[in-house]
């Protein structure tokens, strides 16, 4: 595709590139900067003040935390279901196989009631944990719960087709060398999943820190216990406090657009990483 | 941050004699492991929904999906979406076409900023338009001297939802179109096509299924999106509700059976995105046998 630069006979390329960096600009460029704008208008000290208060900080807390251990709970599940969905034949398996989209087509907030349904203290789940003294719902398990469902599927579709194109004859030449299974899945598998499992595990992450639907319910938004951040941005709004509402969503947008840019280097690097293999 | 990666399960894959893989026993645990964790995670709540939207019988499912404010909530939802998901569906178009048939400077810079609102937070989604909209947004002014309604309104609610469902179509057609390099395009256009004529005749039955399924998940988000349209809709019973809140108004209420109803509509739609997804797969699978 090299060198194709304009002496390419394709027609079309000012318009569909004009157009596409108009609609860009409309719908997303020119908002966000209105976030950017907004937050200039506070000075330094109404910005800090806003986003160092003790609720804020916690909302931030319970965001990361529940985000990052729903995320670190799909790196491991998502492993093992892309590994059973590729490598072994059992019936249904492509029943499974669709189902692992769930998440994806399902409505957040959908999402959101069933599970407290289910673990509310008299749902399916809730009124056998209850009496062992496991509170999930309006807790932060409830919050992970949440999460894992939401990011399930980014780590199962994005270690799939990596695990599905690995060579066997690897795996042949160092079973001939003598390496046992377990050898031979740390030393020769896990280096070529490790990037697509770090994608996954951003993406789930990074969904995971914004998600407000599937969580909102489950959670029960005490302040300071178990309001994630996005709901206070909404709490904020609904007090007509516009400010406290940008000073929060601008650290919410500088953290996420950093987790983009790291997915973008990490799915750049394993793209590299097959073209060059 | 692809929502949509179409990896179809090969069987070449699965077949592996008995040195390369795991012990029987072995195989069964993992089997068991990750069929319990999608059981507990994914298929529960997914039985839930049903059985708790037919919890007080049949009746009252019936009259939750018809009652008045559940049908103004259905027609606002299928508004946006007739609005949002075309407008998405030329820009993925657009998009694709520049990305993947040319060479430019900062391509991958372009790529990056059409993923932007995969990480944005839904409600940050919704706040930007208030903030620009709003009463006392940027524009808030204005347009209140112009009798324009924004926010808590339609435009706003097709705003933040086409803002929301921005990359799906785009990141779906990018990666196939590239993937189908230029040739055949290139071979058209030297036999005397015009554009319009290469692109209908040409690349769109390369990428048809790709592109249904595009718009058929950009259609299911779009149906869905719960947090960016909390935000600018105003929870205006019969106005400004969509499907998701109206859900969440019957859920505070503590109406859950109904609630639960309108949500096993949602699930449906749910559903029928992962069917065609599957159907799509074979499709191009197909496709892929036969060159």
């Amino acid at each position: 595709m090299k060198g194709s630069k304009s002496r390419s006979i394709l027609p079309g390329f000012g318009l569909s590139l004009g157009f596409t960096i108009f609609y860009l600009s409309v719908i997303v460029l020119i908002p966000l900067a209105g976030v950017l704008i907004k937050t200039a208008g506070l000075t330094w000290e109404q910005f800090w003040d806003t986003v160092t208060n003790a609720r804020v900080l916690a909302s931030y807390r319970v965001s990361l935390l529940t985000a990052l251990t729903a995320a670190i709970i799909n790196l491991v599940f998502g492993l093992l279901i892309a590994w059973v969905l590729v490598r072994y034949r059992f019936p249904g398996k492509k029943l499974i196989d669709s189902l692992v989209d769930l998440p994806f087509a399902l409505p957040t907030a959908v999402a959101g009631i069933a599970l407290t349904a289910i673990y509310a203290p008299n749902g399916w789940m809730g009124q056998f944990l209850e009496p062992l003294g496991i509170k999930v719902a309006f807790s932060p398990i409830g919050i992970t719960i949440a999460l894992i469902f939401i990011g399930l599927p980014f780590v199962v579709r994005t270690v799939q087709p990596v695990l599905q194109d690995l060579d066997k004859d690897v795996e042949e030449a160092a079973v001939m060398l003598g390496a046992y299974r377990w050898r031979t899945f740390r030393r020769i598998i896990m280096p070529e999943l490790l990037p697509p499992l770090l994608t996954g595990f951003a993406l789930a992450f990074a969904r995971g820190i914004g998600e407000y639907g599937s969580v909102v319910f489950i959670s029960g938004n005490m302040p300071l216990k178990t309001e994630i951040a996005p709901l206070l941005i909404m709490t904020k709004l609904e007090q007509h406090d516009y400010q406290g509402a940008t000073a929060i969503a601008l650290v919410m947008l500088v953290a996420s657009f950093i987790m983009l840019l790291i997915i973008n280097y990490l799915q750049w690097r394993s793209n590299r990483r097959v073209a060059v293999g | 941050m692809a929502g949509a990666i179409t990896a179809h399960l090969s069987e070449k894959a699965s077949k592996r004699p008995k040195h390369i893989t795991e012990s029987p026993i072995i195989r069964v645990v993992l089997i068991g492991i990750a069929l319990l964790f999608l059981g507990l995670i994914v298929l529960l709540p997914l039985a839930s929904i049903f059985v708790e939207a037919f919890k007080k019988g049949f009746e009252v499912y019936v009259a939750s999906v018809t009652d008045p404010d559940a049908i103004s909530a259905l027609k606002l939802t299928l508004m946006t979406v007739l609005i949002a998901v075309p407008l998405n569906t030329v820009f993925g178009i657009a998009a694709a076409w520049a990305i993947s048939k040319f060479q430019f400077r900062g391509k991958n810079v372009l790529i990056t900023l059409i993923d932007l609102p995969f990480a944005v937070s839904p409600v940050i989604s919704g706040l930007i338009f208030v903030l620009l909209f709003g009463a006392q947004g940027m524009f808030g002014p204005w347009l209140a001297e112009h009798d324009i309604k924004i926010i808590f309104a339609l435009p706003g609610i097709v705003l933040a939802t086409t803002f929301v469902t921005f990359p799906f179509i785009a990141r779906e057609l990018i990666p196939l179109m590239q993937a189908q390099g230029v040739q055949e395009e290139e071979a058209a256009a030297s036999l005397g096509a015009k554009g319009w004529q290469i692109f209908w005749r040409v690349t769109l039955p390369n990428v048809k299924w790709g592109l249904l399924y595009g718009i058929i998940l950009c259609n299911a988000r779009a149906v869905g999106e719960f947090g960016a349209v909390s935000v600018v809709s105003g929870h205006i019973r019969g106005e400004t509700n969509t499907l998701p809140l109206h859900i969440e108004i019957l859920y505070n209420e503590y109406q859950f059976s109904a609630s639960f109803a309108v949500a096993s509509l949602l699930v449906l739609l749910a559903l029928v995105t992962l069917i065609v997804k599957s159907l799509v797969e074979w499709k191009s699978a197909q496709q892929q046998a036969e060159e």
